[in-house]
């Protein structure tokens, strides 16, 4: 398990290798990356700023990973968020799961992401040329998280 | 009580300040916002529209019912974005 909060990029490969090094347990690695896109509503963004709530952050992480060590069998997770100043392209974060076979590292995925949108203490701020837009929280970021209560902790 | 209100994203650029120290009876997040509300036409304007604002208190999610003994910080800021 490991959660990550930090202003500098991250290698996605490298850390991927680092998550199953020394382990021949693992049968299915799955990894999310969340990118910086160049426009917002037909909007150009040329830039984005990521605040966070520092003190809280971290523990909001490891909490949402917790519940899903809870709900699959997984071997091996990663959250890597970043904050600051961003460009279009660049990596926002990255979740990685690690299980025996793959509907537990791909659902588990899923969950971890669905869970970040909308409980882990991030606020986005795209800038356009009509100035700074904080990004809204959408009603199918809390629609997703939803399905999951639904569908219990049997694990899917 | 004397407790630390934190600020972020818009809320913190309507305020205007990232974090303030309060002195408050406040026995609840709702007695707070009630509170801060009256301050000025800034904290008034930040806390207009309740259904837009989310809280933590002590770092733990929270909501308008909550109560405050033995709290020592609580935050005010927009739904998440994160992912």
């Amino acid at each position: 398990m490991g959660v990550r909060v930090q202003r500098e990029d991250f290698d996605l490969g490298a850390e991927l290798v680092a998550l199953r090094a020394g382990r021949t347990d693992i049968g299915a690695l799955v990894s999310f990356t969340g990118l910086v896109r160049d426009n917002a509503g037909g909007q150009p963004v040329t830039a984005m700023e990521l605040e966070h709530y520092p003190a809280m952050t971290a523990k909001a992480l490891e909490s949402i990973e917790a519940e899903a060590h809870g709900r699959w069998s997984l071997q091996a997770s990663l959250i890597l968020h970043r904050f600051g100043p961003l460009a279009p392209g660049d990596q926002i974060m990255m979740v990685a799961t690690a299980s025996a076979h793959r509907a537990a590292a791909f659902e588990a995925a899923e969950f971890l992401m669905d869970y970040l949108k909308s409980r882990a203490p991030f606020w986005k701020k795209e800038a356009t040329a009509e100035g700074g837009i904080w990004v809204d929280a959408r009603d199918e970021d809390e629609t997703a998280i939803g399905r999951w209560s639904e569908r219990g902790r049997d694990g899917g | 009580m004397k407790l630390d209100v934190l600020y972020f994203a818009w809320l913190r650029e309507r305020i205007g300040e990232p974090s303030e120290r309060v002195e408050t009876d406040a026995a609840t997040v709702g007695d707070l916002v009630t509170e801060l509300r009256g301050r000025d036409e800034r904290h008034a304007l930040a806390f207009s529209d309740m259904a837009a604002v989310r809280v933590a208190v002590d770092q733990e999610l929270s909501d308008l019912d909550a109560p405050l003994d033995g709290a020592r910080e609580v935050a005010f800021f927009p739904p998440m974005t994160g992912g």
